[in-house]
């Protein structure tokens, strides 16, 4: 039976000086390497593949298929990137994880770069996180001068460099072809698939891109087996994953647990819903996963269950909204952001989101009609699945879905002629039970 | 390097210095194609110039061998790169969804009240830049404020003017869960990759990032066969 909480990647987190070499090795850090290296790189890939996990930066595709892909034929050298480039609105596990434990990080990039066989790896952090920028540079160095990386690592032959690179300020970089343009030091705009990153990524070079949580399980993996891994979650969402709880809730934060676990449950954990209110929506992954509401807090945090319930189990990003929230406003505000991070490149998504602002502004004011739900769906059927990338697409998720699950909110603004929620009631330094 | 000597003496004269030409040259080393260190050397751009500028745009397009349009095409994308130049000071408020909601929105407005400025502009005495920003990974402490890209957590409109006021006071300040803050020239200089010797600073994590763990800790849970199960097994992890 598995425990309801299971802190892998968490674990030590409330370590003295976590961030050190010495706290990550006095703890068995770095004890996957020669594990690996034992193995031969094809071996590390079935450990991965028979551990079953998936991708943890949203998208869930198998790490280890993933992997497979790299057709190590091909003359190119092989690169790894870390996609560390977390900005999907509600998302903050990876940041606090590389600010805690940056090691946990590096040595996951050298096991995976040795079965990609890969001799340069990247992990492309954003920019706007000096601290966690800073744990990263150190724990690089740190690494390098114990022989973690380099020439020869560990005596075993093997040769990697690992290069940190921060991004300057772009939520479409966390795409990852969006991601290798910026690297390539161009502006980041996603490219047309295929050919895959797999086949031509980088510099037109065979590359695997991966979250880091993602990554940064593969040593637990490699040192407990695939089955311990395999043994959490649930029938095909295998393992622990962190789950990040935020807004009006008494206790947000990081909780990892194994997927599967729900709301209601890590609701509980987290101290309840903030005093004297309830939970009126919430996202399971992030604003470009569709809203769900208290009829679905019973919804196993899976891939598969999430999609059945109508939603995306993305980032695990769960931002809680009671009753003092006006759902309305906080979609327009989502709307904006898409649009101001369109990068520009597609015509659906970049016109797309500027008339779906355009819409739902002056609905949060009260100035529309009934019809313009009707013209938001239509603009939103126009948008989805029409640009080469998922923002599009993620900023239509809020609108559909808050209309699916709250329409008659938006059609009381339209005869309050405003909005009739007070903005202070949902802060958090409101007063204690303050009314809606 | 291929840059031609003439066009660079002269650029070098004008403004960046040898120095800085160096370092950029130093970025573009870092990577298999030099191209790749276009986004770090705009960043040591603006810790010497407090902005992006023809000069620096000129040194980028001269090291890479590219254009200075292509550079200038880059610049213009990322918001990080300001063309104004900034404050000693980048103070930048989260209005995200949940942040806003969570009180961000309140706190925005109560400084730029207080610091009479607008959105993307700077106070009269060079020391605070203003803006509003998106999501910065940190939703468990909303509302969220940046300054000079180090967190400050949980903030109130009260918290976040006594900040600004530190701040132009020239009082040390402390990110929440982070070390002192430096200026925004020196934290552009980190991120072009020249660490300063703040890495140690701060806790390893906030209350909120432990507050999950703390839970299991109570209730006894765990991941089963974690490492320090495995250690104390005597199978590995002894060797370090």
């Amino acid at each position: 039976m598995t425990d309801t909480l299971t802190p892998v990647l968490t674990d030590n987190w409330d370590a003295d000086r976590a961030w050190t070499l010495a706290s990550y090795e006095e703890r068995g850090g770095y004890a996957a390497l020669d594990k690996a290296f034992a193995m031969t790189p094809d071996a590390v890939i079935d450990t991965v593949k028979d551990s079953g996990l998936r991708g943890r930066g949203g998208a869930g595709f198998p790490t280890g298929m993933k992997w497979g892909f790299i057709p190590q034929d091909n003359p190119r050298p092989k690169y790894l990137v870390v996609n560390a480039d977390e900005s999907e609105p509600g998302t903050c596990k990876d940041i606090p994880l590389m600010m805690a434990s940056p090691h946990t990080l590096v040595e996951g990039v050298i096991v995976s770069s040795y079965a990609i066989r890969a001799n340069t790896a990247f992990i492309y952090v954003r920019g706007e996180v000096l601290h966690v920028i800073r744990r990263l540079q150190r724990a690089v160095q740190e690494a390098y001068l114990a022989g973690h990386l380099g020439k020869n690592i560990h005596g075993s032959g093997y040769d990697l460099d690992l290069i940190v690179h921060a991004g300057a300020g772009a939520y479409i970089c966390g795409e990852e072809t969006a991601l290798l343009e910026g690297l390539e030091g161009r502006r980041g705009q996603p490219r047309l698939r295929p050919p895959f990153p797999a086949v031509a990524g980088l510099y037109a070079s065979p590359t695997v891109i991966n979250n880091v949580e993602s990554i940064a399980s593969v040593p637990s993996i490699i040192t407990n087996g695939a089955a311990w891994f395999a043994g959490m979650g649930t029938e095909k969402s295998n393992g622990f994953g962190i789950f990040s709880l935020s807004g009006h809730v008494t206790n947000p934060g990081q909780y990892e647990a194994p997927l599967g676990i729900t709301l209601r449950e890590l609701i509980d954990l987290a101290g309840g819903m903030r005093e004297g209110h309830e939970l009126k929506f919430w996202t399971p992954g992030g604003s470009s996963t569709p809203l769900l509401t208290p009829e679905h807090l019973d919804v196993p945090l899976d891939f598969e269950s999430v999609g059945a319930a109508g939603s995306m189990l993305g980032t695990r990003a769960l931002q809680l909204f009671d009753e003092t929230t006006c759902v309305v406003r906080a979609v327009l505000r989502w709307t904006e952001f898409y649009k101001h991070e369109s990068c520009g490149k597609c015509t659906p998504c970049r016109e797309g989101t500027w008339w779906l602002t355009q819409t739902m502004a002056r609905l949060e004011k009260g100035q529309g009609d009934e019809g313009d739900l009707d013209l938001l769906l239509d603009q939103c059927d126009n948008i989805l699945g029409r640009s080469f990338c998922a923002l599009g697409d993620g900023a239509t998720s809020p609108i559909s879905s808050s209309i699916q699950h709250f329409r008659d909110e938006y059609l009381a603004h339209l005869t309050h002629g405003g909005c009739p929620f007070d903005p202070a009631a949902s802060t958090a330094f409101a007063p204690v039970g303050a009314p809606a | 390097m291929s840059h031609q000597p003439n066009g660079a003496d002269g650029l070098e004269r004008a403004g960046l210095g040898e120095k800085t030409w160096a370092e950029m040259r130093e970025i573009a080393d870092r990577y298999p194609e030099k191209r790749s260190g276009l986004l770090p050397m705009l960043h040591l751009v603006q810790s010497v110039e407090g902005r992006i500028t023809p000069e620096g745009i000129e040194a980028c397009a001269e090291i890479l061998g590219i254009s200075a349009a292509e550079v200038n095409g880059v610049a213009t994308f990322y918001t990080m790169y300001k063309r104004k130049p900034v404050g000693d000071y980048h103070v930048g408020v989260c209005t995200n969804t949940l942040c806003a909601v969570m009180g961000g929105d309140l706190i925005f407005e109560r400084l730029k009240d207080h610091l009479d400025v607008g959105n993307d502009e700077t106070t009269e005495d060079g020391k605070i830049t203003l803006e509003h920003v998106e999501c910065n990974a940190a939703c468990d402490y909303a509302p969220v404020m940046m300054v000079n890209w180090e967190f400050m957590d949980n903030q109130t409109p009260e918290s976040a003017v006594q900040v600004v006021d530190d701040l132009r006071a020239g009082r040390e300040v402390h990110s929440t869960r982070g070390p002192r803050l430096c200026t925004w020239r020196e934290a552009e200089r980190v991120l072009a990759g020249f660490p300063d010797d703040r890495a140690d600073e701060g806790p390893a994590a906030g209350p909120a990032s432990l507050a999950g763990l703390a839970v299991a800790r109570e209730k006894g849970w765990t991941a089963g066969a974690d490492r320090s199960a495995t250690e104390s097994s005597g199978a590995k992890g002894e060797s370090k």
